[in-house]
């Protein structure tokens, strides 16, 4: 197996007038999981297209599994699973007879790929709608009978393109843990998503990707140590105007006051005891506090650091962070 | 989960016509044409122009325009049913066409494009589908027309070679209309192929009437259009009224051979074209 098993070198593809991808290089090192973030437009589907065979690059080469995408399709088409963006399904066959159709045409036998359909049906919870015709499944049974077809032959090398748009937030656990159990059997995954906390998640390395350029490299750790910046929100018990001139040095002097005059904001770099330290001054000031939180920077800062815009969708970084945690804390009690 | 291993067929370069050995071919060709089969049981009104249309067009010509027209050497009912036979057989073909376009539409064809398959079994597969539906329509066309009177004197061999005639006719048509389905912007546009091609091609023949009575560049048409030689031929295996056997253009004189020319040729252009297109419309 080669150490790299996904392999993109300066790709570049326009589409009309649109330039998708403008020179994009990545590689995924065996059995890890890269998330490939950008807003909307960004060509994270664009480059998942020509890795998977789907598209020709203008310019560029590519290798999955140490196969080149250009020279030799068939081959890159026997490692791969792939979950596109839009369901790709047969909307007159029942859930089942699609997972068996992508079995028998992947070259397993009719048997194999019968018990392996009706595995991944209850994996994903479809074993109750498995006999039912595609065309009325709702959007979220759709997308999870797409990744089912893309796990059905265990491909060592995932696309997953957005795995969990549009998915309510208990399916999209439910993927989250399909996705983990695969990591730990050794695939090698390339997740694209929108989600900031969807690739904290899963992700060891994120590529942040915007105008089809590559604009951040690194582990979901050194992306936030990057921006360096954290948020402080102080509430007070009662509003009074020396509270900011109290912890105006710590902070900076960047501090936002809410019209009360009860919450004070302020954006710093994030640095060891700065609650302690915040909680002294106003002490020392004579002032009652009731709440005082230091939140590390989210993916959504990092992104807002680096584009100068919010990921579309996820504009509040704090409403994807809170969640994310209580996720993954839930994740940690279950295993 | 329990491991699984699969087996995964060795050959390496996989591109276009090399994937994988012939048995995996036939493979990936049976389930094609098994998914193209639930698609029709799933939507039976797309079965309509190979059950009610034969039914419908057999009654109306044998009692319509039965009486109004004379057959040297017989009767409109003994003439007709060859002629019935392929006109329901070509205007069917619209189907594949239909059927591909409808295919290249949805975004099923993305996944049957990341499989390790061969992929002209999409292709394979849809004709074969159609094929068979050919066949429930021959046997239609061949149940109405015996309720309406229709007889023949020639053994089993000769009948069964006429229907095969036409069915190979039918087949090699089949692949003109997935070219025409792989260039269509729509599944309605490609719908529309029926009536521009498909309808002119049953018609301007003599599958309807003998071709004596037309203009003369019309019936030069007619006599050199694919759809009498299959006609012509099947009539002269059934034993049933063929008057263009009268005529000397050389098709007319010798159907059977003319039409499996015909079909042979069709198919040699139009199978390979369509992979073609295939390939050019899924490479983007």
């Amino acid at each position: 197996m080669a150490d790299t098993m996904i392999e993109a070198d300066s790709l570049v593809k326009s589409y009309g007038e649109t330039r998708a991808l403008a020179g994009v290089s990545f590689s995924v090192p065996a059995g890890t999981v890269l998330g490939l973030l950008g807003p909307n437009g960004a060509g994270k589907t664009t480059a998942v297209r020509i890795l998977t065979t789907l598209t020709l690059p203008e310019a560029g080469s590519a290798r999955v599994a140490g196969i080149d995408v250009l020279a030799s399709p068939g081959a890159v088409r026997r490692q791969i699973g792939v979950a596109a963006q839009d369901a790709t399904l047969d909307g007159l066959l029942t859930g089942r007879q699609n997972l068996v159709l992508v079995g028998e045409l992947s070259g397993m036998r009719s048997g194999l790929a019968r018990s392996r359909a009706a595995e991944l049906l209850e994996l994903f919870e479809l074993a109750d709608a498995a006999d039912r015709v595609v065309k009325g499944y709702s959007g979220g049974m759709r997308r999870r009978l797409d990744l089912a077809a893309s796990m059905l032959t265990r491909p060592p090398v995932l696309f997953l393109d957005e795995p969990t748009t549009g998915l309510d937030p208990v399916s999209r656990q439910r993927v989250w843990e399909v996705i983990r159990d695969l990591i730990g059997s050794g695939v090698t995954v390339l997740l694209t998503t929108q989600y900031l906390d969807e690739a904290d998640a899963l992700a060891d390395r994120i590529v942040v990707v915007d105008h089809g350029q590559v604009i951040a490299e690194g582990t979901p750790r050194e992306l936030k140590e990057r921006s360096r910046s954290a948020h402080v929100e102080v509430t007070l018990a009662e509003p009074g105007a020396q509270a900011a001139e109290a912890i105006a040095p710590l902070v900076g002097g960047h501090l936002s006051v809410s019209a009360d005059g009860l919450r004070l904001g302020a954006a710093v770099d994030s640095a060891p005891g700065l609650a302690t330290a915040l909680v002294r001054a106003l002490d020392q000031a004579g002032i009652l506090v009731d709440n005082i939180e230091v939140r590390q920077p989210s993916l959504d800062d990092v992104f807002f650091a680096l584009t100068g815009a919010h990921i579309p969708g996820d504009d509040n970084g704090s409403a994807a962070e809170q969640p994310s945690a209580a996720e993954r804390e839930s994740e940690g009690a279950r295993a | 989960m329990t491991p699984t291993i699969v087996q995964r067929p060795r050959d390496a370069a996989g591109t276009w016509m090399t994937a994988g050995s012939a048995a995996e071919r036939i493979k990936n060709v049976a389930s094609m044409t098994r998914r193209n089969l639930v698609h029709i049981s799933r939507e039976p009104m797309q079965l309509s122009d190979v059950t009610v249309q034969p039914v419908l067009f057999t009654v109306l010509f044998i009692y319509l325009f039965g009486g109004a027209i004379p057959i040297p050497g017989g009767s409109y009912k003994a003439f007709i049913l060859a002629g019935l036979l392929a006109l329901n057989l070509t205007t069917s073909t619209m189907g594949t066409a239909v059927g591909l376009a409808t295919d290249l539409h949805e975004g099923i064809i993305d996944r049957l494009r990341v499989l390790p398959m061969w992929r002209p079994a999409v292709l394979v597969g849809r004709s074969m589908a159609d094929l068979l539906t050919s066949c429930l329509c021959a046997l239609v066309v061949a149940a109405t027309g015996l309720a309406a009177g229709w007889r023949t004197s020639a053994g089993p061999l000769p009948i069964v070679a006429g229907f095969a005639l036409v069915l190979f006719f039918a087949y090699s048509l089949s692949w003109v209309a997935a070219c025409v389905g792989l260039n269509s912007k729509s599944p309605e546009s490609a719908a529309s192929f029926g009536f521009i091609v498909l309808f002119p091609l049953a018609f301007v023949s003599n599958a309807m009437v003998p071709t004596q009575h037309m203009p003369g560049w019309l019936q030069a048409i007619a006599d050199w259009n694919p759809v009498s030689a299959v006609t012509a031929g099947a009539r002269q295996l059934w034993h049933n009224p063929n008057p263009s056997g009268a005529i000397s253009a050389w098709p007319m004189q010798h159907p059977v051979e003319a039409s499996l020319a015909w079909s042979v040729l069709i198919l040699a252009a139009a199978a390979p074209l369509a992979s073609w297109f295939f390939r050019r419309r899924t490479l983007s």
